[in-house]
């Protein structure tokens, strides 16, 4: 594939996936709503909340905390077009991690002890799941050979003729269990839940207000289009046969994890480090053992 | 009707209720009255919150808190005052702890009465609140220009 489309597919992204995350969230709400037997929203109602944030008065605490919401947009934005436009997956996951940690440092940026606990919860949280993403990447480096040609690089992944789902099992399961973490659901929404009724007020987005919360707003949706498109990596096989079963199964995975969020209560950060770090250890690790023996 | 009318975040603060209105105020979001549908989220985050619904009356012990979370919502904001206490300190008027209705601390531009009041009534105040919402939208929006 020439670089000319992939950096079609980076864009195609950036224009798009605020659209395709804010449908996604509409349709979170909505489904979440019936799963508790009301109503719900209409399904563009994150669109009208970032439309009346916009409008909002804008009264940041402080200087550095509009700067450092902006970088987290801008490297969650550069993270997915990185990933859409094929490029190494290491680098994808580093720079995510950039991301998230300018999101911490909004929050800390500020006085308010909410949103520091929050901002504390948060480093927690990306210590229970970081472990599993690195095994994810090294677990399809291995499938792609190795040290005997194996490649780090997406679009060679999307592009093997096998689908990494089937010797990578272990990784898609763990994977999916940090999802959890990673789209800030129940029971691992601890540093910031989606509604500010919880023993941190709303944690992390404690001191953002107006523009500033309808940029996290709008990063959260780039986020998880990003997120589904790592789901939907695992099932490509260079056809239109794992482009369709990517996106369909990434869409499922999505409905399980409203349905958790629905489901559980909010756990302690222990309880996601234990989690996150016995699905790194055990699925993770055990798959990697298995990706050598093959080998 | 702008994106303001359409997601009306709340943020209720309960001013020595007897917590009478407060459940009542939380009987809105149950499926039976699902305020969520108008896009009504009960936040509990005043710089998130566009209406402020207080019950209860003000007294000494609480005045700042409730004008400093007045505060420090972002324009454009309304309050809407649920209960008879919230509107003029109801049965407690008297008492000597007691400074009256909400309006004794802050600008109150809905009054929503009943003992308790009842969520239809205190979901016909929020829609009133959010027709204020809208003008102070609009005056804010002409004062930029």
């Amino acid at each position: 594939m020439s670089n000319w489309m992939l950096l079609c597919f980076a864009l195609v992204f950036v224009v798009l996936a605020p659209f395709a995350g804010c449908l996604l969230a509409g349709v979170d709400r909505k489904i979440s709503a019936r799963m508790q037997g009301r109503q719900g929203p209409p399904i563009a109602q994150p669109w009208y909340d970032v439309r009346k944030l916009m409008a909002k008065e804008s009264n940041a605490p402080n200087r550095f905390q509009d700067f450092y919401v902006a970088c987290y947009l801008i490297w969650i934005v550069i993270t997915g077009a990185m990933f859409f436009a094929g490029m190494d997956l290491l680098l994808v996951l580093f720079t995510l991690t950039l991301g998230e940690v300018f999101l911490a440092l909004a929050a800390y940026c500020s006085g308010s002890p909410f949103a520091q606990v929050g901002a504390q919860r948060e480093i927690y949280v990306a210590m229970a799941y970081e472990p599993m993403v690195l095994i994810m990447a090294i677990g399809f480096y291995l499938f792609m050979g190795g040290d005997d040609g194996g490649s780090f690089r997406v679009i060679d992944i999307a592009q093997s003729s096998e689908m990494a789902i089937v010797p990578m099992l272990g990784i898609f399961v763990g994977f999916v269990v940090i999802l959890t973490m990673k789209l800030r659901k129940s029971p691992f929404d601890l540093s910031m839940s989606h509604h500010a009724h919880q023993d941190i007020v709303r944690g992390v987005a404690t001191e953002f207000s107006g523009k500033t919360y309808a940029m996290m707003e709008v990063s959260h949706w780039y986020e998880n289009i990003m997120l589904l498109g790592m789901v939907a990596l695992f099932f490509q096989n260079g056809g239109w046969t794992g482009f369709v079963l990517g996106i369909v199964v990434a869409i499922l995975v999505y409905l399980l994890e409203i349905w958790l969020d629905n489901g559980f209560a909010r756990m302690k950060w222990q309880t996601a480090i234990k989690t996150g770090w016995v699905a790194a250890l055990i699925l993770g690790l055990g798959n990697i053992a298995v990706l050598l023996v093959m080998a | 009707m702008s994106a303001t009318s359409k997601s009306p975040w709340i943020l209720h603060y309960d001013a020595s209720s007897c917590n009478g209105c407060d459940i009542e105020v939380l009987a809105c979001l149950t499926p039976l009255y699902d305020a969520e549908r108008f896009g009504v989220i009960n936040t509990g985050d005043p710089k998130q919150a566009d209406i402020l619904l207080i019950t209860g009356s003000v007294n000494d012990q609480n005045k700042n808190v409730v004008k400093q979370l007045y505060d420090q919502m972002p324009e454009p904001k309304v309050v809407v005052a649920v209960g008879i206490c919230a509107c003029n300190g109801g049965i407690f008027r008297e008492c000597y702890n007691i400074l009256g209705g909400v309006d004794t601390v802050i600008p109150v531009d809905v009054y929503v009465p009943g003992c308790a009041a009842r969520p239809e009534s205190i979901i016909d105040g929020i829609v009133k609140g959010v027709g204020v919402l809208e003008e102070r939208r609009a005056a804010m929006k002409e004062g930029r220009k």
